[in-house]
């Protein structure tokens, strides 16, 4: 029992110090985010790599969205006359909840697996120990770099995802079944307020956060997890946290966001 | 930048202490390396030698003691002044810890165009000739991914000596290279010493690269310092680590049956700790 309960101890105190070092790691990172030199050919490179190339999932995954949302919406309010509202109840809920939330998780599981085995492997083999020798400081060299990408191109990828998404949902209930279009547009049109597009920006960026700070900070703080060895091994098990804990957050903070800006 | 007659030590370590969690690493050691000689640290796997060489770099804060390079007290000083002494120091890991997207010049090139103002053409000239240097010329636009072992160690070396630094660090430059490579990379590091007048500071358990190129060795047991002395010196103490060193033999420790029966039931211990979030 005394046994179990010590145990228990321990695991919180390890948690414990694992937030204060990821927490001394992000408050590192921004402090430096607006330090010159402003790398912005690097900035560049990341916008790329996490923005540009996650355009085709993100479009992909939000049209098969705003399908299944129209095709679901539109049995129910066909059941009930109002068909008529479907556009309007398709944008609310990609604009408020779905739109940020899939798009975060699609990039979580794109850009932030890999930015998570890259730096994981750059502690491994001693590349970060080897920037720091060079008198290059790794958080602005490194890790700024990849936070004004991320914070940049999430929220551009959600209003991608947004409008592909709403057009989803015409597909659906205009092309497929028989809702009119112009009642479809009316709905988009007469329902969408700038509070709801500022709810999905302030997700979007607060999204962003979670994805590279998490991403980047699990590959950083690798050579302190107590869980096992280094190499290969250790990178393929801080990627995988990094992609739960990262996802569960995003979730989560979708929840504190709504109901913060709801109530 | 400092007259050669200057006598004082390029490194003074003082009574240098370092744990990881309750275990202990570096015993108070004591250390000093001169100007322009090559120094050898040598001792066997968990005798604290990787861990004195990173402490050495600051990239492991110790429990105690003090370390002071060029005069800098690596230990206590801000991050900039750290920053400023790196780079007149240079260091070759033991992995060769390229940058693996950059190609082999770029690799070199980095520091150059980091801290230095110069211009494209004088930094490729500048790097190029470091990469011939190490015989190196011609594979500018490889990955690291596509160098064989001893070019990786060569291409690290290249990168670490571009800022042209008065003091150089090796991380066991020859683990993991046959006999013939690590020999040639012998050859470079002594090169390096004799003209570009170095203080080199060189980490390894290889005993044969050790007496070929040390002017003195110094040998590390379980965080403590053995014995530090010229290449005969070494070789005549009758320390019986050091004799099990030179002579290649396994040293077991005699463990009378009391210590044996404790060391059996002796319950797991806590995991190490891996240090602060810096190192």
């Amino acid at each position: 029992m005394v046994n179990l309960i010590s145990r228990l101890g321990a695991q919180v105190i390890e948690q414990c110090e694992h937030l204060g070092h990821l927490t001394v790691f992000l408050l590192r990172v921004v402090s430096k985010l607006f330090v010159f030199p402003f790398r912005y050919r690097a900035v560049l490179q990341q916008l790329h790599f996490i923005g540009a190339k996650s355009t085709f999932v993100i479009v992909l995954a939000s049209i098969t969205i705003g399908l299944a949302l129209g095709l679901n919406l539109y049995v129910e309010f066909s059941r009930l006359g109002v068909q008529d509202r479907l556009g309007s109840a398709v944008a609310l809920s990609l604009i408020r909840e779905l739109g940020p939330v899939f798009t975060a998780l699609m990039v979580m599981g794109r850009a932030g697996s890999a930015m998570c085995a890259e730096v994981g492997i750059m502690r491994s083999d001693e590349q970060l120990d080897a920037l720091e020798c060079m008198a290059i400081d790794p958080y602005k060299f490194l890790m700024v770099p990849k936070f004004w990408a991320t914070l940049v191109s999430v929220p551009l990828l959600v209003a991608i995802a947004d409008v592909v998404g709403i057009f989803g949902g015409y597909l659906a209930g205009v092309v497929i079944f028989d809702v009119p279009s112009g009642a479809y547009w009316l709905g988009v049109y007469g329902s969408i307020e700038w509070f709801h597009l500022n709810m999905g920006f302030v997700k979007s960026l607060v999204f962003a956060l979670i994805i590279v700070w998490i991403a980047t900070g699990k590959g950083f703080l690798l050579h302190l997890d107590k869980q096992g060895n280094y190499g290969a091994e250790g990178v393929s098990r801080v990627t995988t946290q990094a992609v739960v804990m990262g996802s569960v957050l995003i979730l989560f903070a979708n929840f504190l966001v709504s109901a913060i800006l709801v109530a | 930048m400092t007259d050669k007659t200057d006598t004082t030590p390029i490194i003074e370590v003082e009574k240098l202490t370092t744990h990881y969690g309750d275990r202990l690493i570096l015993d108070e050691l004591d250390l000093s390396v001169n100007r322009g000689e090559v120094m050898v640290i040598m001792g066997a796997s968990g005798s604290g030698k990787s861990t004195l060489l990173r402490t050495l770099l600051g990239l492991n804060k110790p429990s105690s003691g003090r370390v002071s390079i060029m005069g800098t007290e690596v230990t206590s000083v801000s991050q900039k002044e750290l920053y400023r002494l790196r780079r007149n120091i240079g260091v070759a890991f033991q992995g060769g810890a390229l940058f693996g997207n950059l190609s082999l010049i770029e690799n070199v090139q980095l520091p150059l165009k980091e801290h230095t103002n110069l211009d494209e053409n004088t930094i490729r000239i500048m790097s190029r000739m470091k990469l011939d240097m190490m015989n190196l010329s011609g594979f500018d636009e490889l990955m690291p991914s596509e160098l064989s072992g001893g070019m990786v160690k060569r291409a690290a070396l290249a990168r670490a000596i571009v800022m042209d630094p008065e003091l150089m660090f090796f991380d066991e430059p020859s683990a993991g290279l046959d006999p013939v490579v690590a020999a040639e990379l012998d050859e470079y590091i002594l090169e390096l010493k004799k003209s570009l007048d170095m203080t080199i500071v060189i980490v390894t358990h290889e005993l044969q690269s050790a007496l070929r190129i040390a002017d003195r060795i110094t040998v590390l047991d379980k965080g403590k310092m053995v014995i530090t002395g010229t290449v005969d010196e070494v070789k005549q103490s009758d320390n019986l680590h050091v004799q099990n060193l030179l002579n290649r033999r396994p040293s077991r420790q005699q463990l009378s049956p009391e210590e044996y029966l404790e060391m059996l039931t002796r319950v797991q211990a806590a995991r190490p700790h891996r240090g602060h979030i810096d190192g």
